[in-house]
């Protein structure tokens, strides 16, 4: 792709971008949210048509007019949200739309059941092609897109965010595949927000900044304080280190946890500070979400206590949460957190119906005042507090979802996986955001998967397996971050989390 | 890019991102096409029909007394499909509610009466609310099924035949009176429009219905009780369906469970033409309102045409399909 140029309205997107692809290996994508990443990736599957520039595959000029002309070029995209049926099997969906007919016209399952079962041998994958995709889990069905992509003749596979949803050692599988696709000269564009895989698992890597092609380079000369730089454009990498604060434990707890059990926690205890931020940490399935919902009042407590300043805090719906100054930041914030179809203002003002509402009519002036306060405060980026929020990028996104607690005056913060899929100016403003709010005095617990944010932001890391307490990490025991922290020293404190959490 | 924050400057900032933004562009389409739509038609009626008394001030308030009954529900029903959820009973309910009420004006008086027909609305509202949100069956089936019971109920108590009722007070009230010179019943609908339109916008009720039906989890996740919020809205639809009832007995100076027999059908189509999603989430009071107008003023106009009964709705059906179609298009992030 040479000086591709894309402008929406009066926004230039993206700005002679070059991007060279080379077949057999895997090139990372790596940018801040609105950098231009996604809209280069619509470009080159056909989506968007570029406003200047030229695409050559192979050597030969392409105009692509839609999808259909990329995909017929053997470009596929892997989509975040997968676009697999559930009710079919892994081979009608394989086969989706290019059924193979017998000689009477009727579809031949046979047929395609080879066709897949040789994809996915090819593959290497052990996934029964019979099976209907909806008994699959999140990584399985990847691996069938991926297989529905080659099946079709794919030579260039786009991997939008393809580890968002997974565990560690399903990563890993998908690795590996990579590489194996890789060998047998597929490309492979890899979109991601995690440094660790992007060196595990790319050859080259490409930063776009502000539709600009920053830098290409290969992944083995780069170093991670190179790529964070060009991604941020300024040295922002303090904001991952640790900073000592005082918390107060001689006080009563602002959230007291003793022996909660559901149906799946078991005797899970632990408090929280006014002023400290408890991290939870643990692998997909652990409970960790459980917990949280837990405390939000989304799951039945079968037996143990919750308090909330000295009050017992068992609650059967989330408006008693809400009523007790509980918040819940959600995993999933398209689905879980924001009505996407409704403005910046209609979302952040939803919890706070009530306070700003006087014999039951909303008072949207204030509203409004407030909503602007907060989004200045936040540094939402849009046009207008009326745009909707799903036209907004993910890490505006997400501070809308923080900003509706903020507004709230919550004092016990529940942030479930606050920093996934936004770029890491957004994460350094959210570690920020998180600090302050327990500075204010209120009580945070924050889950996260992303082990260094969580180093960087916890005072206390409470590590779950099966659904129980595995561990509780105390500061000198997390690591030596105090110490005026490289990067080594950092790594160092996730390695020990790592094995933490691997129960080694 | 980046820089663009929401600061005052930026946002006073001469910009016209409608023009650019497709997304937002058909959204904005979709919430005005029934005022252009009935703006486009009246004015084909007030160059063709001029002459066969089309804008005498007699035809056009009888344009709105006709589809009262319409109007009216529409504007109970905007909050039930603004929850996402959908009331195919209320024609039914407002049949049912006119034999109740006719029977007890007959009985007791009119102050009994209005109270039988509105409980009865009210008490079929409740009862959809809580077999949607409590034992959880899709709404779609329990007012389909709610649609027979009631009108068997109506069809039962009465033998099928028609409660006639003597009151001249309650049949001006809900029927044929005038206050001045507007008839009540065009009275009725701009209550209905003032009160749904304060409650819709301006009300935090109004604000919880949208979230619910715009992302129901996600309200669930911003402590709104969403189950309260859709047993609220079934329960005023029933109402509103049962004041329905009031008007037609009113208006027909009796009480038969066929009053209202194939409303849901108008009052949902001219839900959707006033811009509400079907799918929720976005809601518009005054839309159905001049949904029902437009749908009212088709027939009027075609009917002054010339037209059959028969071609009428031939032509209604195939405009509204039109309308619709025009304003299809969703949202899409």
């Amino acid at each position: 792709m040479r000086d591709i140029t894309k402008r929406f309205g009066s926004v230039q997107v993206l700005k002679r971008v070059s991007f060279e692809l080379r077949a057999g290996e895997i090139h990372a994508l790596l940018g801040g949210n609105g950098a231009g990443k996604s809209t280069l990736m619509k470009v080159l599957t056909g989506i968007y048509p570029p406003d200047g520039g030229q695409i050559e595959i192979y050597g030969v000029p392409v105009q692509f007019r839609s999808a259909r002309d990329a995909k017929a070029a053997g470009i596929a995209m892997i989509f975040q949200e997968l676009s697999l049926v559930p009710a079919l099997s892994v081979a009608q969906n394989i086969c989706l739309n290019r059924e193979v007919h017998t000689k009477l016209g009727l579809i031949d399952d046979a047929a395609c059941n080879r066709i897949a079962s040789n994809t996915l041998r090819q593959m290497e994958v052990d996934i029964d092609p019979r099976q209907a995709v909806a008994s699959l889990s999140t990584s399985q069905r990847q691996l069938v897109e991926i297989a529905k992509a080659l099946s079709q003749g794919a030579r260039i596979v786009i991997m939008d965010e393809p580890t968002a949803s997974l565990a560690t050692h399903e990563v890993e599988v998908l690795f590996d595949l990579c590489r194996r696709l890789r060998d047998r000269g597929i490309a492979i564009v890899f979109v991601s927000h995690r440094m660790e895989e992007v060196f595990q698992v790319s050859d080259r890597l490409t930063v776009l900044r502000d539709g600009v092609n920053v830098l290409t380079t290969e992944t083995a000369k780069a170093t991670l304080d190179e790529v964070v730089a060009h991604i941020v454009g300024q040295r922002a990498k303090n904001e991952f280190v640790w900073r000592l604060r005082a918390i107060d434990r001689t006080v009563e707890p602002m959230v007291a946890v003793r022996h909660l059990s559901t149906d799946r926690l078991r005797d899970i205890s632990f408090d929280v500070f006014p002023g400290e931020v408890l991290g939870v940490a643990g692998l997909m399935g652990s409970g960790r979400t459980r917990l949280m919902r837990t405390l939000f009042g989304m799951e039945k407590v079968r037996s143990g206590s919750i308090q909330i300043a000295g009050r017992p805090a068992i609650f059967d719906t989330p408006g008693q949460a809400v009523d007790r100054r509980v918040a819940l930041v959600p995993e999933d914030r398209r689905s879980q957190g924001l009505i996407l179809q409704h403005s910046i203002r209609d979302n952040i003002m939803l919890p706070l119906l009530r306070k700003l509402s006087r014999w039951t009519f909303v008072d949207d002036s204030e509203g409004s005042n407030l909503v602007r306060r907060l989004s200045q405060e936040l540094r939402i980026v849009s046009d207008s507090i009326d745009k909707p929020v799903g036209l907004l990028s993910g890490g505006n996104q997400q501070k809308v979802v923080i900003a509706k607690w903020l507004g709230a005056e919550a004092t016990v913060l529940l942030l479930d996986e606050p920093t996934a899929g936004v770029d890491v100016s957004v994460k350094t403003q959210i570690l920020g955001m998180i600090r302050d709010l327990a500075d204010q005095g209120k009580a945070v617990i924050v889950v996260s998967s992303e082990l260094p944010e969580l180093i960087a932001v916890s005072d206390r890391i409470l590590v779950m397996r099966d659904g129980r307490v595995h561990r509780m990490l105390e500061r000198p025991e997390i690591g030596r971050a105090t110490q005026p922290a490289g990067d080594s020293a950092f790594m160092g404190d996730e390695e020990s989390l790592h094995r933490a959490l691997q129960a080694v | 890019m980046v820089d663009d924050n929401l600061s005052p400057a930026s946002t006073a900032a001469p910009q016209k991102p409608a023009a650019f933004n497709p997304a937002r562009l058909r959204f904005e389409w979709r919430l005005y096409v029934v005022y252009f739509a009935f703006a486009v038609i009246f004015l084909i009626f007030s160059v063709t029909q001029a002459g066969n008394g089309f804008l005498t001030v007699t035809n056009l308030l009888n344009i709105v007394s006709e589809t009262a009954n319409i109007s009216v529900v529409a504007v109970a029903v905007v909050f039930v499909i603004g929850a996402a959820e959908i009331d195919l009973s209320v024609g039914a309910v407002a049949g049912l509610a006119s034999v109740t009420a006719a029977l007890a004006v007959n009985h007791w008086g009119i102050a009994v009466g209005v109270a039988c027909g509105l409980a009865t609305g009210l008490l079929i509202g409740l009862v959809n609310g809580a077999l949607v949100t409590r034992v959880g069956i899709p709404s779609f089936l329990v007012t389909l099924g709610m649609m027979g019971v009631a009108s068997g109920i109506g069809m039962w108590i009465t033998s099928a035949a028609p409660v006639p009722i003597q009151s001249d007070l309650f049949n001006g009230i809900f029927g044929s009176g005038f206050m001045g010179p507007i008839p009540s019943l065009v009275i009725w609908t701009g209550i209905a429009l003032v009160v749904g339109h304060i409650t819709l916008r301006h009300t935090s009720h109004g604000r919880r219905i949208l979230a619910t039906g715009g992302n129901e989890i996600a309200a669930r996740f911003s402590g709104i009780n969403t189950r309260n919020v859709k047993h609220v809205a079934l329960a005023v639809s029933g109402l509103v369906a049962g004041l329905s009832g009031l008007l037609y007995a009113g208006r027909y100076e009796s009480g038969r469970y066929q009053w209202g027999t194939g409303d849901e059908l108008s009052v949902i189509a001219a839900v959707i033409l006033g811009g509400t999603s079907l799918f929720g989430g976005q809601a518009s009071v005054m839309g159905a309102i001049v949904g029902a107008l437009l749908i009212s003023l088709i027939n009027n106009g075609l009917i002054l045409m010339g037209l059959e009964i028969s071609q009428v709705q031939v032509a209604r059906g195939a405009l509204i399909i039109l309308a619709v179609a025009l304003a299809r298009r969703r949202l899409t992030a």
